[in-house]
């Protein structure tokens, strides 16, 4: 636990020192929506088209924070002093998980605000509660996705292009889950709850590759 | 000295013998549906090709957690053996289930349907496991990676499939429901001959490969042994095991 902690803090003062990843995650879903808008060339849109773009904004923007996770132990020798210290391997994923959940939250703290100003046509305050909960489970998946990705692309000759590869095949079926949970809370005369079914899948999918990523990231991390 | 091809003869045989048989049980023996005439036959091939195919990425896996609880090198290439004819076999299906479906629905894709759409998130992610494997250079963390990704990947196939089947109506016709489906009897003896020839054919192809792989591996051992390490050209980048 303090393994994960120290880890935890080092990755997070390092962010604040740098201001690398998150602020280029935040532009690149600022610009998304800008595109979004010239692509539709609508000027506000509502329901499931507006939870699709929402979901695959945060989604792009989550795979691109996803590949600096681990640059910094590559490229500065951060995996041969892990390993060499005695302490549970394991620490090292949850540690990252967490770190990347953190980034994505403060991602849509400024993400989900812009784009209730920019594009979506029904206002946004009644929904934030149940879309918090929506993307809370759907950021729990980003995460552990992301990380589980990142850990393998890190040592791959062509990083850039494999973990989006891997990634995004990967997280289709929790895109669906994001997408139809929220579409119904996004449309004009939506139900301020999402609906149960895919929260449950949602939560699922989570929970199922957490267990999975935590079972075989030993394997990532010897040598 | 081993011999790596015991059985294959055998399994050729049958392979041929059963085939020959689904073929002829096809042709032959099983009614012409009523709607969709004689196109819909295409669907004894279609279906054991995509039944196999997620079957051979679920072996892969498998075999992929032999090589991560045992560290011998042989689980992976069966697993990368596996996986690769798997995907063969998938694209395979795909071809096939997208030529039934402008038959029988009139549109080359049909997003409603499924079975399709989740077959089609699987073989994406699976495409993925070779790109994976040929840009890790040494190969001992290449066997370990990719021996990973297929256990990850093979989890993934059942999920997704609840995923996926749950966004869409249903549009396939569920043949093969624990209920014991609403298939007549001739049809569902050819489905069955025919999908034990589909995976007697995996089988076959899969020993074969194996066969020939461990065949060269020892030839390179041997050329060493007798001949020194010049006589053996360099692997190369090759993103197979071997």
């Amino acid at each position: 636990m303090s393994t994960v902690l120290a880890v935890l803090r080092k990755d997070l003062r390092l962010e604040l020192r740098t201001f690398e990843t998150l602020p280029a995650m935040a532009l690149f879903s600022l610009s998304t929506f800008v595109i979004f808008h010239f692509g539709f060339n609508q000027a506000a849109i509502a329901g499931q088209l507006a939870a699709g773009v929402l979901t695959v904004t945060l989604l792009f923007a989550a795979l691109l924070g996803a590949g600096r996770l681990f640059v910094a132990e590559r490229e500065q020798g951060g995996f041969d002093a892990f390993l060499l210290a005695p302490v549970d391997r394991n620490a090292l994923l949850v540690a990252k998980a967490v770190a990347m959940f953190i980034f994505l939250a403060v991602l849509e703290v400024i993400a989900v605000p812009a784009f209730g100003l920019l594009l979506l046509g029904p206002p946004l305050g009644p929904r934030l509660p149940g879309l918090i909960a929506v993307l809370a489970l759907a950021d729990l998946g980003l995460a552990v996705i992301g990380t589980f990705v990142s850990a393998i692309a890190i040592q791959t000759r062509a990083r850039d292009l494999i973990a989006p590869i891997i990634g995004l095949p990967l997280l289709i079926p929790a895109l669906i889950a994001t997408a139809r949970a929220a579409g119904p809370l996004l449309a004009a005369h939506g139900s301020g709850s999402p609906p149960t079914k895919w929260i449950a899948i949602l939560a699922l999918y989570d929970v199922v590759f957490a267990l999975i990523a935590y079972a075989v990231f030993d394997y990532l991390l010897e040598d | 000295m081993t011999t790596f091809g015991r059985g294959l003869r055998t399994l050729v045989l049958a392979t041929v013998l059963t085939i020959i048989v689904a073929l002829a049980l096809v042709f032959f023996y099983a009614p012409l549906d009523a709607d969709q005439g004689f196109i819909q036959k295409i669907f004894y091939l279609h279906v054991p090709l995509a039944i196999v195919s997620l079957c051979g990425f679920v072996f892969g896996g498998l075999l992929a957690i032999g090589h991560l609880r045992t560290r011998n090198r042989a689980w992976d290439m069966r697993s990368y053996v596996a996986i690769h004819m798997a995907l063969i076999f998938g694209v395979g299906g795909l071809i096939t289930g997208s030529i039934w479906a402008k038959a029988s629905w009139g549109h080359w894709w049909d997003w409603s349907d499924p079975t399709l759409t989740s077959f089609l998130i699987v073989l994406l992610l699976f495409a993925t496991y070779q790109p994976l494997r040929f840009s890790i250079e040494d190969p001992e963390r290449q066997a370990r990676y990719a021996s990973v990704f297929a256990v990850v990947a093979a989890a993934f196939v059942p999920l997704n499939f609840i995923a996926v089947r749950l966004a869409q109506q249903f549009v396939h016709p569920r043949i093969l429901t624990l209920g014991g489906g609403n298939l007549p009897g001739s049809m569902r003896l050819t489905f069955l001959v025919s999908l034990l020839g589909m995976a007697l054919l995996y089988a076959t192809l899969w020993k074969y490969e194996m066969t020939a792989k461990n065949a060269r591996i020892q030839v390179r051992r041997l050329r060493r042994s007798l001949l020194g390490d010049d006589s053996v050209r360099p692997l190369g980048r090759s993103a197979a095991p071997s």
